[in-house]
């Protein structure tokens, strides 16, 4: 069975490590949160101006002065800090932050990524994920597959516009765990239930399938 | 104590101009000089370009200007919560530049710290980068963003003084500090403006020396984008 996309987040979970300063960007990644052990210590960071930010209000005490990256309301943990935009990319252009994990239209074998804009048709912008993807070291695609036309979105190249170029290195989605090493997709794990074949079915780029693929773990 | 209270807004917004550039500070609708905006729409200055992270919602914000065809070119990093935005853009009505959000910021801040230019990651390799320097520094490729130059800031704090110092709440504070001085005049507006003396040196975020007016907000809607909540068990 294909993963839901709390399963996707549920998975994605697991790579968050004790310690670990995370930003998570708008749809699935913003899930990730929900499925992070609470046995470990980690703040997320939200390019708005916050670390530290923690699950929505509870109803009626909703802040218009603070809200997350995706516009959302939310609440300020312990420990939690605010800061001006042009600090917050500081913060992410420098490396100061661990793990980022966003979504995305098109991921090539090479690690460029495709997520702002479709000519023609939909131009929403880059907001941050330019700053964010060309920065940091440590980044996780989360995404479905294959698009609504059932088309693979892991591609030899990138048919859309570029965010960033050579920089994904973990892609989880509905069907499998990937890593991008040498130019290619390396499968890692499959989803329970799900096949080699259907997987190599549904990915255009190169895939190395080396020996057995175990079924991902929660 | 130099002073920099005026009596309104429409003595902060004495000098605004046809044709002229602005920045506005604000994430969404977080932010946002509220009655600085309705003063611009008001007064109906036409063929601005306009510095804003976002681009407000349909009736709110930014997007009052958009309504009424007052902005020439948008600069922004993030425009898909307004409708009205997307079709002008796509129609070609308006001009619009996409900037990377920290490329965007750090231009802003740039402005007043007298940085012409600086390096930075963000867009290498993408159609950002098109006709720009390039360069490598450590085994890294960086494209060269110029600062802004504008004529009007408009940003919103919590609090401010007679003297101009501000102190931002919470993620309201977002674009608003790198857009203070940064251009030729800084226009602050507060939700609550207090004597000189009341605020405490050690809390100031922005010292009054980037801030040309200041006034008082006669209202702010402050309205919320996406209102998420959690239910009490």
């Amino acid at each position: 069975m294909a993963l839901s996309k709390e399963q996707i987040a549920q998975r994605i979970a697991k790579e968050v490590k004790d310690r670990y300063y995370v930003n998570l960007g708008i749809g699935i990644p913003t899930l990730v949160a929900n499925f992070v052990r609470d046995d470990i210590d980690v703040e997320f960071q939200s390019e708005n101006g916050i670390l530290g930010m923690g699950p929505f209000p509870f109803e009626g005490e909703e802040d218009p002065d603070l809200i997350n990256a995706g516009k959302q309301t939310i609440t300020a943990l312990p420990g939690a800090s605010f800061f001006d935009s042009a600090m917050s990319f500081g913060m992410i252009r420098g490396q100061h932050v661990d793990l980022t994990i966003l979504g995305a239209m098109e991921v090539a074998q090479n690690g460029d990524i495709a997520n702002w804009k479709i000519p023609g048709k939909m131009v929403k912008g880059m907001g941050g994920a330019m700053d964010l993807v060309s920065s940091a070291e440590n980044i996780i695609v989360a995404m479905m597959h294959t698009n609504r036309e059932g088309e693979s979105k892991l591609l030899k190249r990138c048919s859309l516009p570029l965010t960033g170029v050579n920089c994904v290195k973990k892609i989880v989605t509905n069907l499998a765990v990937l890593e991008i090493r040498d130019g290619k997709f390396h499968l890692l794990e499959r989803a329970p239930g799900v096949s080699v074949e259907e997987i190599k079915k549904a990915t255009e780029g190169e895939m190395v399938i080396d020996g057995e693929i175990p079924e991902m773990k929660f | 104590m130099i002073k920099k209270t005026v009596a309104n807004v429409q003595e902060a917004c004495d000098g605004v101009a046809d044709g002229m550039t602005f920045m506005l500070g604000g994430f969404g609708l977080c932010g946002i000089p509220e009655n600085s905006i309705n003063e611009l729409v008001r007064r109906n200055v036409k063929d601005v370009t306009c510095i804003s992270n976002n681009a407000g919602v349909d009736d709110f914000g930014l997007g009052l200007l958009l309504k009424k065809r007052q902005i020439k070119k948008m600069i922004s990093s993030y425009v898909g919560e307004n409708a009205e935005f997307e079709r002008l853009m796509l129609s070609g009505e308006m001009e619009v530049d996409l900037v990377p959000q920290g490329t965007l910021a750090q231009r802003c801040e740039s402005a007043r710290t007298g940085i012409p230019a600086f390096f930075t990651s963000a867009g290498y390799g993408t159609e950002v980068a098109e006709g720009k320097e390039t360069r490598e520094f450590n085994g890294k490729m960086y494209v060269l963003e110029e600062a802004f130059e504008a004529d009007f800031s408009f940003v919103k704090a919590w609090k401010g003084d007679e003297a101009g110092n501000l102190i931002f709440k919470g993620t309201a504070r977002n674009f608003n500090p790198a857009m203070c001085g940064s251009a030729k005049i800084t226009v602050a507006e507060v939700e609550e403006l207090v004597p000189v003396g009341e605020l405490d040196p050690n809390q100031i975020h922005i010292p009054g020396i980037f801030v040309q007016r200041i006034f008082q907000g006669v209202k702010y809607e402050k309205r919320i984008e996406q209102l998420t909540v959690r239910k009490r068990n």
